[in-house]
Parts: structure tokens; C-alpha cells; sequence
């Protein structure tokens, strides 16, 4: 079934490349079938998931049953590598609490994302496909035990979002597509080596050969003790902490690695942005979660911290740098880069409370911001400019967009009631209650401050008061005698159309539905958490 | 000093002359197809057909059918320890069979010779004269031999470099080439004379096992080192020895560029491996030798610059083909790390690795080829729109692109992981030449995606969109080598199986 959700958008991309590229509503149909189907795949996993296994390390006797589901473990590759012994490399892929959250949340971007591309008429087949690779990636990673599958499909995302921002994308795309490129190369190709050392360091309990698989690295008693990355090898082990680290840290994007966000977002067409903030950033985090910290358990106990203030960084820079956007998209950018700093301050706290919060904000996060771009793209549909200093009193033209901008904008800010409050919360509480993070999170809190404010500021420009006397539109006096809205060479319906409310509704009932009754979410998560934080805590390292 | 052999050793000589032929067919049959070839040209000459490529492709793939008969053969010296057959040598015949063969198909698809060159007369068996040489380069376990077999590739590449007679730039590469080629082989026989003044032997074997008996000269030693290493260097095209290629890769025909590119290249490396191996003593990992520390060290330095080199200087390239020149620079660089850790791993890396840039760099000057037929250019500006115009061949070229660069899942990214692997498995001791291997890589990600940038993100100047089809059987093959490339980047399993089979050296001792 995993294998099913992970490969159905390459299907309906090979399914494309036979369609003939004139035949676009085919083309997109399909694609929106397959995430569709995609979805409906994700439900019966949530449906199908138990709670209680916990995860992240292997179960009783070092198999990953009982503690994974819907595991699908087939040998790849296996080589013969002279004194080195045999090669294995796993397609190993199955679920704990901490991906099928991702799971759940990749299968609803994704269709969303589809929805939202209706709109693009430039190369659609070259369009589809491409955009059906990266959903497959993505799902793959997410899904991936075995740290080799991971990287392919890690890597694979890279090309598929280099010619989406670069082909679809708006006019300064060249730079703002190599530059993704190029910044997260530079992360992943430094993963690859740590990967290979793991290689050599990590032997699996159950055959006794050396392995890459996520779980067998998750127990630290499956490491060889003077390997390269052994627990003898202490400075190789932070060396590796380290850059692995930065190489998700990028994905994040965490300072000061985030400047290719705000440009990738602000070339990037509509869908491309709601799946590289609704999906893509959740890898860094997720790659954290998953590889990094129970890897190094005891690096990640001395890091953090470092991580905590980097997360307070990213918190209150991204936030000062929304407040000072014109750009309404890139506001929406930075906003994400503050948002994710609450995901690594969480984390940083090292306890339950935090880890949660954490993950449930990665969830939050992704509902939220996606909401945030298909409405900045509605409004650049329109008016062709996302200059905040462009609207005024759209409030009074467009209501039923307004409704929607509101609740989604007070999501972001964490409004109770929303989603996103009890995410930041929980987050908040972990790191009030560590000792380590107590003082980052006091600092960290006026970054909810900073972010009432650029949210609020643009709501109150754009929305309330009168139009502007240099407005992307004109006024036009309708028949009933109230003025209507009127935008150059817009044909459409001037509020939201059908299918924009199909794209927000259900991310909107989903925010405000989270943000009443969080069990759905948070009772998948927590056994899955408190494994984690059992693996992390220093108590069980003893031959460390 | 010399005495006349007598009649009985006269016999012995022949007889065992006799009972060695039998494992020198493939060369054999290779040197009739060559004069075939020139009897064949006479009879069909001044006709526009394709008797003589495709006789030439059924002839080497002929080959391969005898290559794979050696097989049942026990590896060996033959001839009084000129040659050796074993699994390496094999590796090697197939490898420049096989290139031999794409370096015919991708003639056929060149257009440019029709314009430039009214018969095709002896280029094609000029083509095997060079598959025999080469095949004779990575089987020479003599000096002799190596210097005999080196010279035979190097004057057929001369002639082959300057094909196109009335191109000014083609004349030119050539020129340059022989230049530096007789610079760098007499820098290289100079070495061979110290070596055999040393040790009074020509033989590789026995040139090993003195030299770990006796305790020679260091100084000596390191400078032969160097001198044998400018020959070497030059064939495999590394830093500092590197001059030639840009121009050389630029002015000779597309095909002669894949095919200097891939299986000189490879035929160099073979060269370094088994001499490298087996003459310094215990495989170069001895106690107290420093002949062989050198040798190390010295490849590590041509390493690291061929890998800078190559990947920074390629930045500002603006011809496709001078830029895969540059590529080539630091892909000998990559290449050389599996060599540097002197075991059985890292030999199947090189041996994979060669195999990966086989197929990705045939490739990708195939798609240069079939593009310059129909834009007439290989300027990056003139690929602009490209991708919309060629489908396929867009595809196609960035999938070999992306090959070269290493990403997955393609065949270039396993080729790198194991590479990096066999520098890993020796714990913390080359890590610092992996990063080194990891960041001229990522550099290289931005000089290959200019060429999808022209080709997918720029619209063309030119205002008619037409799609340009190079023809069904170019597109065919195009397809198959893309596939491959991908095919082999997930399951590489049968690849990495013959690359090990492959590494077992007559006469070396890897761990």
C-alpha cells in the first residue's frame, strides 16, 4: 500500500508522456485522479494505523515489525564488495507517528497543488510530469527506512523543482532556480558521505552485514565501536552531527541558510510555492527527526542549545524581514522561515512537550502556509502585482476573500481556536520546561509579537479602508448602484471561483477543526515522541 | 655479448611463440579487419554508402565474440612477459571494442563529414587500428610494449584529431596534440630508461620484484616517477598534463572528441593501474618503500588539481564541447581517487566508474553531435529553446548531465558512490580528499545545468518553433543510452558484479 502512494503519481506521469501535449484537460485530469487516488490511499493508512506501535527503533528482536507498519522491506541491491563484504540496500519503507503525519499531509498538498495548477497554460504535459516526479519523491522520503532510499529520492526532488521555478516561474526564475539547486546540493553531498561512513560504522542485529538502514542506526548498540562514526570516534561523530545537520538545516531553511527561500518563492508559480512550503521545508525537520538526532543521540543532547538559539533566530529574523516585505508573497516567505523556527526551538527543547509541538507544528505549518500562497495567488491572478501598498478595501469588494484571508492570517499568528495555537503552544510549554531553552524561549515569545504585527499590518492595508489612489484596479459603478471591483483583462468571477473554494475549504475546515480538537494528529504522534525522546535522552548511552 | 641461440632454443622459442597465439586471437583478428578495411575502401571509394561503417560495426562486434572466448583462458604472461591476458585485460578489450563501436555509430549520425571530408577512406580503420592499440596498451606488461602500443594509439588519435583537412581548427588540434604527445612519451622513455637502469629489467613483474629487493635510489626513483607520470598524465588527460585537451576536444570531430575522451582516456588509466600495481613493489603497500609513498602522494596532488581545475574552469566555458573537455579534466580526477587507496575496492570503483562515464559521456557528445547536425553550432547560446525543438534529445542530454554531475538515479551516482565508498572504507584517512571530491561536484552542477538552462529556461531567438527530428534510428539510440544510464543508476548490480570480477591484476597483490 505504501509503495502504491509513493509510485501512483509516476504512473499517471508515464500515463502523460503518451498523452499527446495538446490534450491538456486529459492531462491534468489524470493528475488529479492520481492525487485524488493518492489521498484516498492516505485515508485508508490513517484509517489502518495503530496508534500504539511506537517506531523509530526497531522492535523486539530487531525487526521493524511491531514497531513500524505497513512495512515493505525487499532486498534492492545486493553486491559483493570484495574484503568489505556484501552490499545491501534495502527498499525498506513503512510508517511510524512521525511520517504518516507527512504522509497524510503530503497526499493533501499534493492534490491541492494539482487544483492550483489548473491554471498553467505554458508546456502542461512537461508541467505535469514533472510536477508528478516531485510528488512521488517527496513521498518517498517520507516513507524511506533505508537511509540509501532516502537520499535517491531526496535527490530526485531536486531536478523535477529546478525546472518548475525555472520554467514556470516569474521573471528573475534563472537565478532563483539554480540557486535552490545549488544550495541544497551543497547540503545533500555532504549527507551522501556521512551516509557511506554510517555505511561501514552500523552493522544490522538481525544478518550481521553492514546496513543503512534508518532503524538499525536508530540503537546505538548497532554501531561498531571504533568505526569512523563509531562511538570511539567522538570528533567524527560531531563532524557528522554537524553537517548533516546544516544539510537539513538548509531544507528548513534555517539562518543563515535561508536565503534561497524568499527568492524561490517569489519566482515560483502558485502551486510550486504551496508544495515547497507546504511539503518540501518539512523535510529538513523531518530529516532531523528521523536521521539526525537518533543517530547521534549524544551530539544532539550537546547541541541543543545551539539549536534552540538558531531556532529564536529564525523565529524573530524571518519575522522582522515579513515585516518589512512590500512584497506580499515574499512576506508570506519570510513568515514560513519564522514559522519553522518555532519547529526547531520545539525541538530543541529535547522533551515531550516540545517534540510535539514540534511535529504538530511541521503539520500546522503546512495546512496554514499552504492556505497562505493559493490566497496570494488568487489575488495575483487578479491584479498581476502582489504589492501590498496596491489594495485597499478590498474588504468591502471581494468578502468571501476576505473571510478567508482573515481566518487564515490569524492561523499564522496563532489565533486560539486555530491550529497553529496549539502547536505554537505546546512548543512553547517544552521549552519553558527545559532547562536548556528556558531563557531562548523568553526571548523567542516576541516573535509572536513581531508576527501579529506584519500580519496584521498587511491585513489592515490591504483589506480595510478605502482603494488606494494607485490600485492594481478600478471601481466601477454596477447597475445596483454599489461599486464593483474591476481588474484589467480578468475574466473570471471576481471573488472566489469554485474551484479556489474546492483548494481552501478543506484546508480551512482542517484548521479550524485541528485547532478545536487536536486528538487526530497528537494521538498518532505521541508514542511515536515519547520513543524518541526515550531514544535521545542521555540515560540510555551508557557505552558512550 | 650476444650469443646465437641454438637450434633447440630456436625451436623452443617458436613452439612456445606457437601455443601463445592462441590467446592473442581478438588482436589478431582485429589487425585483419584493419587491412580489410583498406582493401575494402579501395573497392567501394567515391560512393556515397555505408558499407564501410557497418562492415566495420559487424567486424567489432565480431570481437566481442572472441574477447569473451578468453574467458576460459587462464590469466597469464604470453610471449616471454610482453603481454598478459587476464581478468583486467578483458575488462579493457570489451570496453574499447565497445567504444570503438559507438564511436562508429556516432560518425554515421555526424553530419559534418559530409560537408568537411569526401571519403571516409582509412577513418574507419583508423578506428580499429586504435581499438588494437589500445587493447594492446591495457595487456603490455613489458616497457617495450607499453611504449610499442602507446605510440600506436597516440599517431592513430594524431591522424584521427585532424580528419577534417580544410578546418583550420581541426589541423590545429592536431598539431597540438602531436606536440605535446612526443614531449610527454619522451619525458616517459626517459623514465623507463631510469627504471630499467635501476633494476635491468623490462618486464613489469620482475621490475616489482627487484625493486623490493633492492633498496634503490630515492631520488632516482621519484624522478622517473615523475617522468613516467607526464606519459601517463597526458593519456588520461589530468592536471598538469591536461593542456592539449580543450583544444584537441574542441577541434577534432565530435565522434574522435567521445571517443579520445572515453577510451584513451580509459586506456590511460589501465596503463597507470597495472604499472602502478604491480611494478611498485607489494602493490604499493609496502613498509618501508618510499617509492611507492611517492607514487601515492604524486596522484593525490594530480587528483585534487584535476578535480579544482577541470570543475572551476569549466565555469566560464561557452563552447558545449570545450566544456565537456573540462569536465573530462575532473572526471580523470575522480577517477584517480580509486586509485589512490591501492586495494581490490577501489579498483572496482575505478573499473565501475569508467564504465558509468562510458556510457553518460558517449552519450552526451552523441546529443552534441545530433544537435550540431541540425542548429550547426555547439555554442551554448545556440541551444536556447532546444528542448522544445528536440524533445528527446533534450531529455536525453540532461539525463547524462545530470549523470556527470552524480546525482541519482542515474549510473554516475553510483559510479561517485563508490568511489567515495572505497575512500570511506579506510576509515578517517582520505575523508578530506572525499569533501574535496563532494564540493568540486556540487561546483560542477552549475557549469552542466547551463546547458538544460539554454535548452529548457531561455527561448530561442529564432522564431520558428519546429520540432527538428534527427531520425528515428538516432532518437532509438539516443532512448536506449538514456535508459540505460537510469536503468543501470537503480539496478547496478551486474555492472559492480564484472567491475570486481575485473580487478584481479596478473601479478599484483591488492588486499
Amino acid at each position: 500500500m505504501l509503495s502504491l502512494i509513493v509510485f501512483l503519481p509516476i504512473i499517471a506521469g508515464l500515463i502523460i508522456l503518451a498523452v499527446p501535449s495538446s490534450q491538456k484537460q486529459i492531462i491534468r485530469i489524470v493528475s488529479l485522479l492520481a492525487a485524488l487516488a493518492q489521498g484516498v490511499l492516505a485515508v485508508l493508512i490513517w484509517k489502518g494505523y495503530d496508534p500504539a506501535l511506537p517506531g523509530i527503533t526497531a522492535g523486539p528482536g530487531g525487526s521493524p515489525l511491531g514497531s513500524f507498519q505497513f512495512v515493505e522491506k525487499i532486498p534492492w541491491i545486493t553486491l559483493n564488495l570484495g574484503s568489505f563484504g556484501p552490499l545491501n540496500i534495502e527498499y525498506f519503507i513503512g510508517v511510524d507517528g512521525i511520517s504518516i503525519t507527512m504522509v497524510i499531509l503530503t497526499a493533501l498538498v499534493s492534490a491541492i497543488g494539482v487544483l492550483s495548477s489548473w491554471t498553467i497554460q505554458k508546456q502542461v504535459k512537461g508541467y505535469f510530469i514533472l510536477y508528478n516526479i516531485l510528488a512521488a519523491a517527496m513521498m518517498g522520503c517520507f516513507v524511506s527506512l533505508d537511509f540509501f532510499l532516502f537520499y535517491v529520492f531526496w535527490e530526485i526532488m531536486l531536478l523535477p523543482m529546478y525546472f518548475l521555478i525555472g520554467i514556470w516561474g516569474g521573471p528573475n526564475r534563472e537565478y532563483a532556480a539554480i540557486k535552490f539547486f545549488l544550495y541544497t546540493l551543497f547540503g545533500s553531498v555532504f549527507m551522501l558521505l556521512v551516509m557511506i561512513g554510517l555505511y561501514f560504522s552500523v552493522l544490522d542485529p538481525v544478518t550481521g552485514n553492514h546496513t543503512f538502514s534508518l532503524v538499525a542506526m536508530a540503537t546505538q548498540s548497532n554501531f561498531i565501536k571504533d568505526a569512523i562514526l563509531g562511538p570511539d570516534n567522538v570528533m567524527w561523530r560531531y563532524v557528522a552531527f554537524i553537517v548533516l545537520f546544516i544539510g537539513f538545516a538548509i531544507k528548513v531553511p534555517m539562518f543563515p541558510f535561508h536565503t534561497w527561500l524568499p527568492d524561490a518563492h517569489v519566482e515560483a508559480p502558485t502551486p510550486i510555492s504551496v508544495i515547497l512550503a507546504g511539503v518540501l521545508l518539512k523535510l529538513g525537520t523531518y530529516g532531523m527527526i528521523r536521521i539526525n538526532f537518533p543517530i547521534f543521540p549524544e551530539v544532539f543532547q550537546a547541541s541543543l542549545f545551539v539549536i534552540g538559539i538558531f531556532g529564536a533566530i529564525n523565529i524573530i529574523y524571518g519575522a522582522l524581514c515579513a515585516l518589512a516585505q512590500k512584497d506580499l508573497k515574499k512576506m508570506v516567505a519570510y513568515s514560513s522561515i519564522s514559522h519553522m523556527g518555532y519547529v526547531l526551538l520545539g525541538l530543541s527543547a529535547g522533551n515531550s512537550e516540545g517534540m510535539v509541538g514540534a511535529l504538530y507544528q511541521m503539520f500546522n505549518h503546512g495546512t496554514i502556509t499552504a492556505m497562505l500562497f493559493l490566497l496570494v495567488g488568487v489575488i495575483y491572478d487578479r491584479a498581476h502585482t502582489r504589492h501590498i501598498e496596491k489594495f485597499g478595501g478590498l474588504a468591502s469588494y471581494m468578502p468571501v476573500y476576505a473571510a478567508f484571508v482573515t481566518v487564515a492570517w490569524f492561523a499564522s499568528l496563532g489565533l486560539p481556536g486555530l491550529s497553529g495555537f496549539i502547536s505554537e503552544a505546546l512548543v512553547f510549554v517544552g521549552a519553558f520546561s527545559s532547562v536548556t531553552t528556558r531563557y531562548i524561549a523568553m526571548v523567542a515569545v516576541l516573535g509572536i509579537v513581531f508576527g501579529a504585527a506584519y500580519l496584521l499590518w498587511s491585513l489592515q492595508r490591504m483589506f480595510l479602508g478605502q482603494r488606494r489612489p494607485d490600485a492594481a484596479y478600478d471601481l466601477v459603478a454596477g447597475e445596483d448602484g454599489h461599486e464593483h471591483i474591476h481588474f484589467h483583462d480578468w475574466k473570471g468571477k471576481i471573488d472566489l471561483d469554485g474551484r479556489e473554494l474546492a483548494m481552501l475549504v478543506p484546508l480551512m475546515l482542517i484548521t479550524i477543526f485541528l485547532g478545536v480538537y487536536p486528538m487526530p494528529v497528537l494521538g498518532m504522534l505521541t508514542s511515536s515522541i515519547n520513543k524518541l525522546v526515550e531514544v535521545l535522552s542521555p540515560v540510555i548511552l551508557p557505552q558512550l | 655479448m650476444f650469443e646465437l641461440p641454438s637450434g633447440a632454443e630456436i625451436q623452443s622459442i617458436v613452439a612456445t611463440l606457437q601455443s601463445n597465439v592462441g590467446f592473442f586471437i581478438p588482436e589478431i583478428y582485429l589487425s585483419l579487419l584493419f587491412m580489410f578495411l583498406i582493401l575494402l575502401d579501395l573497392v567501394v571509394k567515391g560512393r556515397k554508402n555505408n558499407i564501410l561503417p557497418i562492415t566495420t560495426l559487424v567486424g567489432l562486434a565480431g570481437t566481442l565474440f572472441f574477447i569473451y572466448q578468453q574467458h576460459a583462458l587462464k590469466a597469464g604472461e604470453l610471449f616471454f612477459g610482453m603481454y598478459v591476458l587476464d581478468e583486467f585485460a578483458l575488462f579493457f578489450k570489451y570496453f574499447f571494442v565497445l567504444s570503438g563501436m559507438l564511436a562508429v555509430i556516432v560518425t554515421m549520425a555526424d553530419e559534418q563529414f559530409d560537408r568537411e571530408v569526401k571519403s571516409m577512406g582509412e577513418y574507419y580503420a583508423l578506428i580499429v587500428s586504435m581499438v588494437i592499440g589500445m587493447i594492446m596498451m591495457a595487456s603490455s606488461a613489458d616497457l617495450m610494449m607499453i611504449f610499442l602500443s602507446m605510440e600506436l594509439v597516440s599517431f592513430t588519435a594524431y591522424i584521427l584529431t585532424g580528419y577534417f583537412k580544410r578546418s583550420p581548427r581541426s589541423s590545429e588540434a592536431a598539431l597540438k596534440y602531436l606536440v605535446y604527445g612526443a614531449v610527454s612519451s619522451g619525458l616517459m622513455v626517459y623514465g623507463f630508461s631510469l627504471i630499467y637502469g635501476l633494476t635491468a629489467e623490462t618486464n613489469i613483474v620482475k621490475i616489482g620484484a627487484e625493486l623490493a629487493a633492492s633498496n634503490p635510489n630515492s631520488l632516482v626513483m621519484i624522478f622517473a616517477t615523475l617522468l613516467i607520470l607526464a606519459g601517463f598524465g597526458y593519456k588520461i588527460g589530468a592536471v598538469p598534463f591536461h593542456f592539449w585537451s580543450p583544444d584537441v576536444y574542441e577541434g577534432a570531430p565530435t565522434p574522435i572528441t567521445a571517443y579520445l575522451s572515453v577510451a584513451s582516456k580509459a586506456a590511460g588509466f589501465a596503463l597507470l593501474m597495472r604499472f602502478f600495481f604491480v611494478a611498485v613493489p607489494h602493490g604499493g603497500v609496502p613498509i618501508e618503500n618510499k617509492l611507492s609513498i611517492d607514487w601515492k602522494t604524486l596522484l593525490i596532488f594530480i587528483s585534487i588539481a584535476s578535480m579544482i581545475y577541470g570543475n572551476v574552469v569549466a565555469l566560464w566555458q561557452k563552447n558545449v564541447k570545450r566544456l565537456l573537455a573540462y569536465s573530462s579534466i575532473a572526471h580523470a580526477g575522480y577517477l584517480l581517487l580509486g586509485i589512490i587507496v591501492i586495494d581490490k575496492f577501489g579498483t572496482q570503483a575505478t573499473l565501475f566508474y569508467l564504465l558509468s562515464y562510458f556510457l553518460m559521456n558517449f552519450g552526451a557528445f552523441y546529443v552534441v553531435t545530433l544537435i550540431a547536425n541540425k542548429t550547426g553550432s555547439e555554442n551554448l547560446d545556440d541551444y536556447r529553446g532546444l528542448g522544445k525543438k528536440m524533445p528527446l534529445a533534450g531529455a536525453a542530454l540532461t539525463v547524462f548531465l545530470i549523470s556527470l554531475v552524480g546525482l541519482p538515479p542515474t549510473l554516475g551516482f553510483i559510479g561517485k558512490l563508490m568511489i567515495f565508498s572505497a575512500l570511506l572504507a579506510k576509515g578517517s584517512l582520505y575523508i578530506w580528499l572525499a569533501l574535496i571530491g563532494v564540493m568540486t561536484s556540487v561546483i560542477s552542477l552549475y557549469y552542466y545545468m547551463l546547458i538544460p538552462l539554454n535548452m529548457y529556461l531561455r527561448e530561442s531567438n529564432m522564431h520558428d518553433d519546429k520540432e527538428m527530428n534527427p531520425g528515428i534510428l538516432a532518437q532509438a539510440l539516443m532512448a536506449v543510452l538514456m535508459i540505460l544510464t537510469l536503468y543501470f543508476g537503480l539496478f547496478f548490480t551486474p555492472l559492480a558484479d564484472f567491475a570486481k570480477y575485473s580487478s584481479a591484476i596478473f601479478g599484483a597483490v591488492l588486499h
